[in-house]
This record gives C-alpha cells, structure tokens and sequence, in this order.
C-alpha cells in the first residue's frame, strides 16, 4: 500500500503550491513592513527605507513555506500508511531498540550519571546555578505530570505549591531559624496540605472548569501574599534566606551553590525513580482508568476520590519541596517568582516533552529553561526563535517530542508470551 | 438478591425517579423497559452508587447499600455495564479486560476468567492487542460485558447492551447473557429500549415511564399485553 513516491522530496511542485507561497510571502512582507523596512532616525529625523530587507524577507518566507508544506505533506502520507496498513507494523524506534538492550540503557543512564556529578566541577559556578534552575524546573514538570500525564486533570496554576514551599522555608527560617535540611520535607508536606485542601472543593470538576478554578487559585495565591504584608512581607518579599550548608560549617558561596546542585540532582534521581514505581501500581493503573474514562473505572470500583486526591497529594509534595530549594538557592523570594507564566512554562514543559512520559517531560523541561539561556546571544530574536521551537515541536510531534510509551497492564497469564519491557 | 424500594433521584432539582420498587431474584434475568428518558439509566446509576438516590433503600442480599460508593459495591457483586459502553479507548482488549478485575488479587482464577470470556467472545480473543478505542461498536459492547465478568459480578447490569447494533449482533449478544446467567447462575438486571428481544430473554419485566414503573409481570404475560404491544412492540 505504501508508495514512498507519493511522499518525500519526489513529489511535483504545483502551481497551486507556488500560489500559496507566493501569497505567504507578501503576507510576510506586509507584516514584518513597520519593523523590517521602516527605520525612523530620531537623531536626524529622517526615515530610512530599508527595501532590501523586504526582500529577504519575501524571499525567505517563499522559500520556508515550501519546506513546510513538503513536511507537512510527508507527515501527513505517513500518518495514512500507518492507518491503510491493516496489520500495525510497528516501526521502531531508537528507544524502542534501546528497551530491547538493556545494557544500551544502563551504559546510557550511566553516562548522564557521570556527566550530571562532573558538571559542576567542569564548569563554572554560573554554569552550575543555570542548571540548578533547569532542573528545579524538570522536578516541577515531573510532579505536575503526575496529574496532568498520568492522572489526566488539567491543572493550572501548580506554581502556587512551588511558592508555598519557598515561603515555608523562608518563613519558619525568619521567625524560628529553622535550617534548610528541616525545611525541606516540611515544605513538601506543607504544600501538599494545602494542594489537599484546594483540591477537595474542586475534584468534582474536570476538564476546561478544572484548569479555570485552578488557575484562579493561582492568582489569588499571588495576589495575598503581595497584600499580606503582615505574613509575606509583600511585594518587597523575604531576604537573606540562608543557602544550604553542611554540618553547621560556614559554606562560601560557591560551595553552597555546589551543595544546592547535589541536592537537586539527587532528588530528581529520587523523584524519578518514585514516579516510575507509582506508573506500575495499582495507584498508577486507577490513574489510567481515570485518564481514559471516570466513569468507567467508577464502575469497576476505583475509588475515583481517592485516586485524584492521591494524584493532587503527590504532586503537589514535590513541587514543595522544589520550592525550598528554590529558595534556598536564590537567598530572595517574592510574589513576583510565582506568577501565572510561570505555571504555565511547567504546563509548556510536560505538553511539549510529551505528556505521562518521563524521559519527555525531562527533555521538555530541559529544553524549555536552557534554550532561552543560551540563546542570550541572539538577545533581541530569543524569545522568537522560542516560540517557534515550541510551534515546530507541537506541529511535528504533537504528542510531545518523547511520547509516553503506552504502559502495558496485563497479568502475565493474559498475553502468555509477552512480557513487560524491564524497569 | 436486589430489592428496591421507593426510590427517589434527583438531579438537582430535577426529579428523575419518582420512588419505584424493583425486585430482582437470585438466578433471574429481569428486564426494566421504557422509553427514552424515563429514568432507566437514572436506576442502575442509582443501584450502582455512581449517582447516590435521595430516599429510598436498595438491599443487596438483604444488606442496605443505600448511599454507598461504588467501590464499596463493586466488591459485593454488583457490576454495571455502562450506557454507551464506555471501553478504556487507548487501552487494549487485554488491558480493558484486567482494569475490570481491579479489585481482585486472585490472579490464578483471573486468568481462568479471562481464558473463559475469550471463549464466550472469540473475536475478542483474536483482538486482544488492538486498542479499545478501535474496536466496531458490537466488539466494544462484548468487551464491557466482558470487562464487567472480569469482576466476578453475582449480579450483573446492563444499560442498552442493543444501543447501535446490528439486530444479528444484539442477537449474538443476548444469547450470550442468557448463556452466561446459566452457566454462571449470574442473575441479570437489563435496561433495554429492544423491548421485544428483552422480553423475550428475561423472566420478568418491568415497564417504567418518566420516572415511575407502571407495570410488572412475568416476560410472558407482558408479550401478550395490549398497551405493552402497542407502546414498545409496535403491533
Ligand atoms: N446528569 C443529569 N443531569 C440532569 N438531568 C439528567 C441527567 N441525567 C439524566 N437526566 C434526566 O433524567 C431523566 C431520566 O434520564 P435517564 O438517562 O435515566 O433516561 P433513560 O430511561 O436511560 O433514557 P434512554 O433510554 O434515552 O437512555 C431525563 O429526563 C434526563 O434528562
Ligand atoms: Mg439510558
């Protein structure tokens, strides 16, 4: 059925094609006129024409629609073959191919191992603080893909319980100097009561309602500790949080930078590792059925209930304790960290990654925090070439750039010859 | 085995069963026939906990389950098939099938069980690594009814098992709960709008309209009724 001519760079350029593009490109120029071509010199008060530049522009824009449609249309005929194939002849992947050889897997994971505790001693102290961002940024995406990937609510509005964890240590640090060791399961377990008791009015809701009353959880949160001066201190927020350090000793900065990284990467070990053993329980396999339809795993006997409130419970604990370290790292904390676009580059993160899949969500958070950064040399064109990664990806790869293998749930006597792939 | 009484639901404001009694013995198969929107759904909603009734009383083997949750239910025997089926789409026929023994341990007898609605559906069988989701409509219907033998039902009940099939197909299927409720002495609960075929399946039936029943009586005398012929059988 496939005919590989039908797709790929073989197939005829029409003049339906080159109408198209043509139409792009003008509606290109038109759009990028005020900013690419008009240059006002306010020194001279003259106004320069740059008309080449319009014509970068059209032609470009010409040429990049092409592409485009010639990969839209290869996606597209593979997306057909896979559906007229009657038998489903699973292509396989480099993971795929990595599931099958475990030892790739373990060399692999032992390599990033490696790299992860040389990092900081490789590079410099700044290096190392980008990355303690980044991955506090991967804990955050893996604890709320615990309820948006595996449990299937749409949550906004998760940055508050990263914020209540940063208050937590900074609070109880201002008021009773308790250390940052203390602080941090009590962050966790602080957001999570609170995740809890949000979480109780709202379960009954899903979908679309879901994400806009968590959403407007999000703001009010927000919006209370910029009033509450008396708790929060407000908008001018809580200094001179003490960074983390070891054994009571006084720790340079660089060192508790150092610290914060181990500190962080160790957790991500930890946060991944439990996620993975919370997908193969019986918990993770009340989240299926709730993901793919409530009713239904209602009426099997999945306590619905108590299968959200769990899914709210874990996720919400790490984004907790993320938050301590978050604070403990920057020595600073304000409202201003916890806005709503902050909620949703973690939402960003777990969509684009590909949603329910670790390896994903990792990659998304990764990708999402370390693009922008190293991007700083094309300041001005950043946020541009991000948001078009982030297009691209979602066009490409909708169901994210490492997708979720399906976890399969079977007694070992259903399927007789099949086992599951090792964990 | 289930008694039903005087039960009322509401739906907000909205009175959707206006207090009903409902019988059902060890062993039978009844039928609760009725137009659309008369409440049958609302019933079994009700009997199953996913929708709690605001008066009345349910008693499963004598013991009062009025207001439990579903999850308190299921593992006393009572399983639903859902309206509309309601198959895990993403997960395959095997795995729709464990999601229904969720709350049994007993992973011999489960494979047992599985190993006996394969035999009852054989297409499942052959289907058994395709997605849920990709089933035909007849297929899906097998799997829910499937699904829900998965979790050792004493009692089972089924909302429209006829709803978009073929008439060959409704057929196959009730022959199969025939089958089922004797080889596994399953007693049945069957919502159905086919009232003819269900009559002609169950023992007893119960005629329900918007919100009340208004005739009970053995399958039997219920064919031979003249406003039963003339409202559900067409004739
Ligand atoms: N979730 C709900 N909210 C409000 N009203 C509802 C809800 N579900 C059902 N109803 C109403 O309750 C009444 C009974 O509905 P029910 O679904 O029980 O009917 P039914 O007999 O199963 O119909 P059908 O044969 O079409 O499935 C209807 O008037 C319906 O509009
Ligand atoms: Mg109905």
């Amino acid at each position: 059925m496939s005919d590989t001519a039908k797709n790929g760079l073989s197939r005829y350029i029409t003049a339906k094609d080159v109408k198209r593009s043509a139409i792009m490109a003008v509606w290109f120029m038109f759009l990028t006129f005020p900013i690419m071509v008009i240059k006002v010199n306010t020194v001279t008060d003259t106004v320069e024409w740059r008309w080449f530049n319009m014509l970068i522009i059209g032609v470009a824009s010409f040429i990049l629609s092409h592409v485009w449609k010639l990969m839209i249309d290869r996606r597209e005929g593979r997306m057909a073959d896979a559906v007229s194939s009657s038998v489903i002849v699973e292509k396989k992947t480099l993971r795929d191919r990595m599931e099958e050889k475990p030892m790739i897997k373990k060399v692999g994971s032992l390599v990033i191992l490696v790299i992860a505790v040389l990092f900081p001693i490789v590079t410099g102290m700044y290096q190392t603080s980008i990355m303690i961002t980044a991955l506090l940024y991967v804990v955050l995406a893996l604890g709320l893909n615990i309820i948006v990937g595996l449990g299937g609510l749409l949550v906004l509005g998760y940055i508050v319980f990263y914020g209540v964890g940063a208050y937590t240590y900074a609070l109880l640090n201002y008021h009773f100097g308790l250390n940052f060791w203390l602080a941090l399961p009590l962050g966790g377990i602080f957001a999570m009561i609170i995740g809890i008791l949000i979480a109780i009015p709202v379960l009954r809701l899903r979908g679309d309602y879901l994400a806009i009353v968590t959403l407007a959880f999000g703001e009010i949160f927000r919006i209370v500790m910029e009033n509450w001066n008396g708790l929060s201190f407000g908008p001018s927020g809580i200094a001179n949080i003490p960074r983390p350090t070891l054994f009571g000793l006084d720790f340079s900065i660089q060192q508790s930078t150092t610290l914060t990284y181990y500190v962080i990467v160790i957790f991500v070990i930890i946060t991944i590792f439990i996620v993975r053993r919370l997908e193969d329980s019986r918990l993770g396999r009340a989240w299926v059925a709730m993901r793919e339809d409530e009713i239904a795993g209602e009426a099997m006997g999945i306590d619905m209930w108590k299968t959200k409130l769990a899914a709210f419970a874990l996720s919400t604990f790490w984004a907790g304790v993320a938050g301590v370290i978050f604070a403990g790292k920057t020595t600073f904390i304000n409202p201003a960290s916890f806005t709503m676009w902050e909620s949703i580059l973690v939402l960003c993160m777990v969509v684009l990654g590909g949603m329910g899949s670790i390896p994903g969500v990792i990659s998304g958070a990764l990708i999402i925090t370390l693009l922008p950064e190293y991007l700083r040399a094309f300041s001005e064109l950043r946020m541009l070439i991000f948001g078009a990664v982030l297009v691209l990806v979602m066009v490409f790869k909708p169901e994210g750039m490492i997708p979720a293998i399906r976890q399969k749930y079977e007694f070992k006597g259903i399927t007789g010859n099949k086992n599951k792939g090792d964990k | 085995m289930l008694k039903i009484e005087k039960l009322e639901t509401y739906y907000g404001n909205i009175q959707a069963l206006k207090g009903i009694d409902i019988e059902v013995s060890e062993g039978e198969i009844v039928t609760l026939i009725g137009a659309n929107g008369a409440g049958k759904t609302t019933t079994l909603m009700s009997i199953s906990g996913v929708v709690p009734p605001r008066s009345g009383k349910i008693l499963l083997n004598g013991e009062d389950i009025t207001g439990k949750a579903p999850d308190e239910i299921v593992p006393m025997g009572l399983i639903q098939v859902p309206e509309g089926r309601r198959i895990f789409p993403d997960l395959t026929v095997s795995e729709n099938l464990d999601m229904g023994a969720f709350l049994r341990k007993d992973d011999a007898q489960i494979k047992r069980d599985v190993e006996y609605v394969f035999e009852l559906f054989p297409i499942l069988s052959e289907r058994r690594n395709q997605r849920g989701g990709t089933l035909s409509g007849g297929e899906q219907q097998m799997l829910a009814i499937s699904r829900a033998l998965m979790a050792k039902p004493r009692i089972l009940l089924l909302d429209e098992p006829s709803l978009g099939l073929a008439p060959i197909i409704v057929q196959q299927i009730f022959d199969i709960v025939k089958k089922i409720n004797e080889e596994q002495k399953t007693t049945v609960f069957l919502v159905e709008q086919n009232a003819n075929l269900a009559l002609k399946t169950a023992h007893k039936g119960y005629v329900m309209e918007t919100g009340r029943i208004t005739m009970a009586d053995t399958c039997e005398n219920l064919l031979k009724n003249d406003e039963v012929q003339k409202a559900y059988l067409g004739m």
